[in-house]
């Protein structure tokens, strides 16, 4: 197989440069503001488990909104903002064209955090939709057109559409060119994005109730992850490692039955979050197939990036960006393997309804997708400032409690969900359940704990490096490309 | 093959449509006409009024008037609409699943399993399932507690389940624990859970 990518430096930016710096660190900012609001939810939402919760007495700040702060926040606010910022560098940087325009950037960014406002503000007025992942408010009253408040679906939608245009411009002057791998992943996700959006927020809501509409909305939870947080991931391992390895990804045909499983495979997914329900049993069996079949998917990928670090292992001492990519990817394998046998009946019969889920679900968004973005951070922030990091210390403090948090809320989640479940099979009074499960939340509190710290000293490092840190040398970027 | 087109139109709508056949269309119609279930709108499923909203207007004459006027199909189905409002702005479905399976002895701890039937109402749309059980399943919940217990219940499940960590919704009863508006359409709905279940061929 000869070598059908490699990684060339960046011809001197004629002029202006191709890439608009300012959205990328706006779309940062964002990211971890609404990150830590995120996390400090899930935080203040475990104390309700062990009897600390301390906003008992106020309807709108109730647990269960907390709850739909805590998961939208770290998908709509966090990801999404810190896919676009990635995205923002990524796209004119492999196609080399600029994206369709700076103000439309703007405007979509702060239509996009007034979205998040909406959002979040409508949580507190019980303002929810019933779809799992997909809580921001429809704004209609159920099953009519009325407005009862502002249409954060539709908007989300606008908002989806003026990303997609705006990197459709770069691509489509690209079209003639030989794709590099990043970009298959970026077009097809944002594609998918939108297609995905729409079909969970109006199907189950409009047009098929009952376990029809469950079916879809499996397939939105699980849409939302595969087809847009996965598609992302993957393209800034692509893009991130070569460039900051300086060589090209070992296998361009191994990146070539990734994408392709993955489109074909991932889709075919939802139903396995409703196993063993009034769905349809073909329609599961097709779904714990497709599971099992993204697990070979999965191997693929993940073999593809460890190779490609074949020779280079220092690289995880001496690049930070590099030991949060390849820290996420083990976890990135560990959560998908769990995944090949959790979707089995067998394992369906006691972890489901558990906090074995919980765990698994921490795991691939934390573990795994955060520490990527953290990863694309940590090398993208004193490009972007033009500032050295203030202290390779707290960095050093953000890696490890990250680490050691997951780690632990992971093992505890787990091991939490298997007595439950087991438990609630052999008929063991509720109460007994949850006062088994308690000394487990202790310590998923305290795992989470160790997370925010983590996440406290990677903001304050980025605030002190934008404002006190030594002037930033500029190198040569690299980019990797397709060889024709 | 590595072009812009391939990836909008093959990977990016080409796979998604054969998902959304396989996984929405085909259990759609596997469930719709196979079946012949039939959609009960609210007013359908509010035609008789519940023994227990009607026990909650005794037992609170002045309040229950005050909030929903007289027991009739069209007070019923407010309170219904209104008490599944709060159940899904207020999350409950995130620690209180909706729907029992035949496996882990769950039909011995709740009752029959679970049918598309059952499902197939505006209650249900987008169903209740849940993915996670802090507390305990609701699919069988109509009949198991009494109006009473439930109220006791929201303004401080400690009172009635010792062990229990569900957050205290006192702020919809009256500090004597008479339930205002809010209250009211939360004890009817979960008094409700499981209604369209009883009669359903298993």
């Amino acid at each position: 197989m000869t070598a059908v990518s490699k990684v060339r430096a960046l011809p001197p930016a004629d002029g202006r440069p191709v890439v608009s710096y300012r959205l990328v660190r706006w779309h940062l900012i964002a990211a971890g503001i609404n990150l830590l609001i995120a996390m400090s939810a899930g935080f203040v939402y475990a104390l309700q488990y062990v009897g600390y919760y301390p906003f008992g007495a106020s309807e709108a700040l109730s647990p269960g909104h907390i709850r739909l702060f805590h998961t939208n926040l770290v998908a709509y606010g966090w990801l999404v903002n810190g896919f676009t910022a990635m995205t923002y560098y990524a796209v004119p940087r492999l196609t080399g064209y600029r994206v369709w325009s700076e103000k439309v950037g703007l405007l979509i960014f702060w239509a996009w955090q007034t979205i998040l406002a909406a959002m979040a503000a409508g949580f507190l007025y019980n303002r929810a939709q019933a779809i799992e992942w997909g809580e921001t408010p429809t704004g209609f009253r159920p099953g009519t057109f009325e407005l009862d408040w502002i249409p954060v679906d539709l908007l989300v939608v606008v908002g989806a559409v003026l990303l997609i245009a705006q990197f459709a411009v770069p691509l489509y002057k690209a079209r003639d060119q030989k794709l590099y791998v990043t970009l298959w992943y970026f077009t097809a996700g944002y594609v998918w994005l939108a297609l995905t959006y729409l079909m969970g927020n109006i199907i189950p809501e409009w047009v098929l109730p009952g376990a029809a509409g469950a079916a879809v909305t499996g397939l939105f939870i699980h849409d939302l992850v595969g087809l847009y947080v996965t598609p992302m991931g993957w393209g800034l391992m692509y893009f991130f490692v070569p460039l900051i390895l300086r060589k090209p990804i070992w296998s361009h045909s191994l990146s070539v039955i990734g994408f392709w499983a993955l489109a074909f495979f991932y889709p075919l997914n939802g139903v396995h979050h409703f196993l063993i329900s009034p769905i349809p049993d073909y329609v599961e069996f097709g779904a714990i197939t497709t599971t099992i079949a993204i697990e070979v998917v999965v191997t693929t990928v993940v073999v593809n990036f460890f190779m490609t670090l074949r020779g280079k292992f220092g690289a995880l001492r001496t690049s930070m960006a590099i030991r949060w990519f390849y820290v996420g990817a083990v976890m990135y394998f560990i959560t998908c393997l769990q995944c090949a046998f959790q979707v089995t009946w067998l394992f369906q019969k006691v972890i489901h309804f558990t906090d074995w889920v919980v765990g698994h679900a921490h795991m691939i968004m934390y573990g795994t997708f955060t520490f990527w973005l953290f990863g694309v951070i940590d090398w993208l922030w004193p490009r972007i400032v033009k500032r050295e990091w203030y202290s390779s210390r707290l960095r050093g403090w953000h890696f490890w409690l990250s680490v050691l948090g997951i780690a632990i809320m992971f093992i505890d989640l787990t091991i939490a969900g298997l007595i439950h479940g087991f438990m609630q099979r052999e008929l063991n009074p509720w109460s007994d359940i949850i006062q088994a499960s308690i000394p487990f939340w202790w310590v998923r509190t305290f795992a989470g704990g160790l997370i925010v710290g983590g996440l406290l000293c990677a903001l304050y490092n980025m605030w002190m490096t934008a404002r006190d840190g030594a002037e930033y040398v500029e190198e040569p970027h690299y980019v990797p490309v397709s060889a024709d | 093959m590595e072009r812009l087109y391939t990836f909008v139109f093959v990977a990016g709508i080409g796979c998604f449509a054969i998902a959304f056949v396989l996984s929405m269309v085909f259990p759609w119609m596997s469930l719709g006409s196979y079946h012949g279930m039939e959609y009960q709108t609210l007013e359908e499923l509010a035609v008789e009024p519940s023994p227990e909203f009607v026990e909650l207007e005794r037992a609170h004459p002045q309040a229950f008037e005050r909030a929903f006027g007289a027991v009739s199909p069209a007070s019923y189905a407010e309170a219904l609409q209104l008490g599944r409002d709060l159940y899904v702005g207020q999350a409950c479905w995130h620690c209180h699943s909706q729907y029992v399976r035949v496996v882990s002895n769950e039909e011995q701890r709740w009752g029959p399993p679970s049918v598309a039937r059952e499902f197939q109402n505006a209650l249900q749309q987008p169903q209740l399932w849940g993915t996670r059980r802090v507390g305990p399943d609701l699919a069988r919940e109509r009949g198991r507690h009494t109006n009473d217990w439930h109220v006791a219940h929201f303004i401080r499940p400690k009172n009635v389940s010792p062990y229990s960590i569900m957050p205290s919704y006192a702020y919809y009863f009256e500090a004597d624990g008479t339930p205002r508006k809010d209250g009211f359409a939360l004890v009817t709905f979960v008094q409700w859970l499981g209604t369209t279940a009883e009669g359903v061929d298993q």
